[in-house]
């Protein structure tokens, strides 16, 4: 850069000479990576480290610094940084991917351990805390009911909604909407299930339920419908819609007989993500459901129990058998929540809404 | 400054689909080159082989050799980064950077490659703002978006963008098609000017504007839909518009194709 | 009749039926747009209840509180005369929350570069798949994961950083115990939220128009240049309400806090110390044994998160709605 001082005229850079300058080898990074492993484990045995979380650490921390110390030193800063950049990026993706990879991991093998048809089959009835066996129908049964009553109620009322917000909505009331639906969306569970402890139990005196579990669910559900469905009615090409209105189709018909019908597969996707994430909700059915050992197939009579409750409930009492069973049961929770999950992007796949190309 | 583009056997592919076969041609320095041909025929392919961005595609992969004066652009220890940094391009559509300052856009390449004293900087923008044929219209405006000037302006800035970093070669992919005919004017007599300094390459699918513009012209052409594009002919521009060498070449220009 | 027939009058978007049928739409219409226009008042209708009946039992708590509902860090509303405030969950829901983020963004910044410019395509298309399905892993799952898994990992962590770091205050561990603290409940939120703040963050950085990166990259940038020079301030306002998104999450997170922490009411700037709480943690856990009063008393703290994450997922919808015209004006 002195050069670049002492000319009267500044020229923009000093000439780069040759476009080629010393490179680190392909294989550069991988070995770097293996270095740094090593040293981690190297230095967490040194050290007698119990914990793994810190080799981790150390083996991280050792592989940026190195990466950087060696590129500046066989290139230069500016591809120092890059490559300080890339291992920064492969670093976190690394992070993320070992606790969530764990999480997976334990919950299939602790849980797999415990699952089988009994576990399926029986509910808790007369098991004690510290004794294995048992299982988790009554779990089962409670969170399909409350799901399915939460759907009932919200699949509805956000459709009709997105309806509403994509073939009518103009003007104040529909912003209105647009607003609180998203302010909605981000609605802690656990006030929603106080908002319904709020009403229907201290308001109006009912006991706990699953129908009440149910109610919160519903409201939790609502916005996450009414979103998914909205983008989908968007995909609908306006075309389509002209095309019915001027062969004199009436406005509601067109709506239920050609807008929908195209957009029923993602509409039926969003509806089963939704359900999912409210099958996972623990909060308000602590609060509204209440958990019981007993299979109680009436939902609106009298507490239920449901699976992430019963995970709650077994690792609460903090057992041998019971933690095992709270694993077998967040297996099964996980596996519910996983298949819908994927049902649904299958739909989405299959029925596609055709936009045309 | 200036330097010589010496293309040998290059060959070019979007993963398995060749795009452009076996192309050989000399282009010189302080002159223009334009390369012409039918929608497809690889021209902006080939262009993007000159600076390697190309391979920025993914799929995309390059054989054959570039040679900028003596050096091979696809030689092994050759850094793509500093290729880039010496082989300037202004794009079809004006992308000047949505977030940054007209200044700012400017000096964009510069503080990549180093720092300058703040006067220097200021003094290099305005020169390169005065190359483009831009400083007068946004001297009073250098701190605003550079997305707040008109299509033809955003073209020029971009254009002193890639002049600052004084590269040796200026590509230059269909840079008027955005442009209504005065920002086009506008760039074909600052093309004129810019050629005393750098070489320039520059694809159009306007044959006016290759005629009115450039020293040699290169026609491009497919034999079919799918087929990889192939160099026809290269030939000091009055004559490809003349008399060409070639019979496609004429059925093209004469407007019977394409 | 009269009234109805105005007020449920479509506004002018569907000229035919005017067109037509002079004044009167058909019937179906009506009932049509009625019960769709019904569905959008009622979603109103329920966030106006959600807000009022809240605050209507909250009132009742507070108005027999006998302490400064804000500033006090006890609970007892059982007590007479009851006192309890919410000092301590504010504390420790802020603190836990802001552990989250400082970990939880850059990562996820990150894995989103990970899966948009930098892994080969046959990684990122199935990474981004794998982290969209975590996102809806059941929060109960991620609680049971910490406090089995995660907590004796981080002893080991915790007894080194007061080891090395114990001198900054706020990792001096002044006692035994396992790491049942703010520390750990920040790190298993930021885990939880990672997913979710990625999701966003990618779609951003995948919207990146072309175009300016090769804008930065003809001009000779490095790969992590074109990432700061387009990339990063393209995705910034992205970036921002992504983050928002994960933090509302993370101020309203139950069971997982619930699970892990062992709550005290202490407010202690030692965060590998057990003890403190969350509004989310603090309801699960005195609810079984809150009588009505009690439980009111729980609402008036439930309201107080309401509103905080009220106010957090407003802030990232106008930062969303911003970009929207912001990208408009550049199109």
């Amino acid at each position: 850069m002195s050069q670049l001082v002492q000319d009267k005229r500044p020229v923009a850079t000093v000439r780069s000479g040759p476009l080629s300058h010393a490179r680190l080898p392909r294989w550069a990074p991988a070995a770097i990576a293996a270095g740094s492993i090593a040293a981690g484990c190297g230095i967490g045995l040194a050290a007698g480290w119990q914990s793994r979380v810190q080799w981790g650490m150390i083996a991280a921390l050792v592989f940026v610094l190195a990466t950087y110390v060696i590129t500046t030193k066989v290139e230069n800063s500016r591809q120092a940084k890059d490559r300080v950049a890339t291992s920064l990026v492969w670093v976190c993706f690394v992070l993320a991917v070992v606790p969530l990879f764990s999480l997976a991991w334990v919950t299939i093998t602790k849980g797999l351990e415990v699952v089988d048809g009994y576990f399926l089959g029986h509910s808790m009835n007369g098991v004690l805390d510290a004794e294995p066996g048992g299982g988790i129908y009554h779990a089962l049964l409670g969170t399909i009911e409350q799901v399915l009553i939460a759907a009932v109620i919200a699949a509805p009322v956000g459709l009709l909604t997105a309806i509403y917000l994509v073939e009518y909505g103009r003007g104040k009331l529909a912003k209105a909407v647009t607003f609180f639906v998203d302010v909605m969306t981000g609605i802690p569970s656990i006030v929603a299930g106080l908002f319904v402890l709020a009403t229907w139990n201290l308001m109006l005196g009912f006991g706990p339920s699953g129908f009440a579990g149910g109610l919160a669910l519903a409201i939790l559900m609502m916005p996450v419908v009414v979103r998914s469905t909205e983008e989908m009615l968007k995909l609908v090409p306006n075309e389509l819609r002209e095309a019915s209105l001027a062969l004199g189709v009436p406005k509601w018909r067109t709506i239920l007989k050609v807008v929908l019908p195209t957009a029923i597969g993602g509409i039926t996707t969003g509806v089963m993500l939704a359900v999912a994430r409210v099958t996972g909700e623990t909060a308000p059915v602590l609060l509204l459901v209440f958990g019981t050992k007993l299979i109680n197939p009436n939902p609106f009579e009298g507490a239920q129990s449901s699976l992430p409750l019963y995970v709650y409930e077994q690792y609460a009492v903090g057992t041998d058998a019971s933690i095992a069973r709270a694993w077998g049961a967040a297996l099964v929770l996980i596996a519910f929540v996983m298949i819908l999950n994927l049902v649904a992007r299958g739909i989405a796949r299959w029925k596609a809404p055709k936009t045309g190309k | 400054m200036a330097k010589r583009i010496d293309v040998s056997g290059l060959t070019a592919y979007y993963g398995s689909h060749k795009a452009i076969d076996d192309i050989s041609m000399t282009v010189e320095p302080r002159s223009v080159t334009a390369f012409i041909g039918p929608s497809g025929c690889g021209k902006s392919t080939f262009l993007r082989t000159l600076n390697r961005m190309h391979e920025v595609t993914p799929g995309g992969r390059v054989e054959g050799k570039v040679l900028l004066d003596d050096e091979n652009l696809y030689a092994k220890d050759v850094d793509p980064v500093a290729v880039r940094r010496t082989v300037g391009m202004v794009f079809q559509r004006p992308n000047p950077f949505p977030t940054m300052s007209i200044f700012d856009n400017v000096a964009a390449g510069l503080r990549l490659n180093g720092t300058y004293k703040k006067n220097q900087l200021a003094e290099i923008v305005e020169r390169s703002l005065r190359g483009a044929n831009l400083w007068n219209e946004v001297k009073d405006r250098l701190n605003k978006p550079g997305s707040g000037l008109s299509g033809g302006q955003q073209q020029r800035l971009c254009i002193a963008r890639a002049i600052a970093v004084e590269p040796d070669v200026l590509l230059m992919d269909e840079p008027c098609s955005a442009l209504d005919p005065i920002s086009t004017l506008a760039i074909e007599d600052l093309i004129g000017e810019l050629k005393e300094r750098f070489t320039i390459v520059i694809v159009t699918h306007n044959m006016q504007q290759a005629a009115r513009v450039s020293d040699r012209t290169a026609f491009f052409n497919l034999s079919a839909v799918g087929q990889p594009g192939k160099l026809i002919e290269i030939d000091d521009t009055e004559r490809i518009f003349a008399n060409p060498s070639v019979q496609a070449t004429e059925d093209y220009i004469s407007g019977r194709f394409g | 009749m009269d009234t109805a027939t105005t007020t449920s009058a479509p506004p002018p978007r569907a000229p035919q039926q005017t067109g037509t049928t002079r004044g009167k739409p058909r019937p179906g219409d009506r009932i049509f747009l009625g019960m769709s226009r019904g569905a959008g008042i009622f979603l109103l209708v329920i966030m106006a209840a959600i807000a009022g009946f809240l605050t209507y039992r909250a009132g009742i708590a507070i108005s027999k509180d006998d302490a400064n509902f804000l500033t006090t860090s006890e609970w007892n509303p059982a007590g007479d005369p009851p006192v309890f405030g919410i000092a301590v969950l504010a504390f420790g829901t802020v603190v836990s929350s802001v552990i989250a983020m400082v970990i939880a963004v850059p990562v996820a910044i990150g894995i989103a570069l990970f899966i948009s410019h930098y892994a080969p395509r046959r990684i990122a298309t199935p990474l981004a798949y794998v982290v969209d399905l975590l996102a809806a892993v059941p929060s109960i799952i991620y609680g049971l994961w910490g406090a089995i898994f995660l907590v004796p990992y981080l002893d080991g962590l915790n007894s080194w950083l007061n080891e090395y770091l114990g001198w900054t205050y706020i990792f001096e561990k002044t006692g035994e115990g396992v790491a049942r603290n703010l520390f750990t409940v920040g790190i298993l939120l930021a885990i939880m939220i990672l997913p979710i703040i990625t999701n966003v963050t990618r779609e951003v950085f995948l919207q990146v128009p072309k175009m300016h990166e090769e804008a930065a990259l003809a001009l000779g940038a490095t790969r992590w240049e074109v990432i700061r020079m387009s990339v990063l301030p393209f995705g910034r306002s992205g970036i921002i309400s992504a983050s928002m998104l994960g933090l509302g999450r993370a101020l309203g997170e139950t069971m997982a806090v619930a699970v892990v922490l062992s709550p005290s009411f202490v407010i202690s700037g030692h965060l590998l110390d057990p003890g403190g709480g969350t509004f989310a943690q603090n309801i699960a856990a005195k609810f079984n044994e809150a009588d009505e009063f009690g439980r009111d008393a729980l609402i008036a703290s439930g309201l107080v998160l309401f509103v905080i994450t009220l106010v957090v997922n407003g802030a990232a919808r106008a930062i969303i709605a911003r970009r929207k015209e912001y990208s408009g004006a550049n199109a």
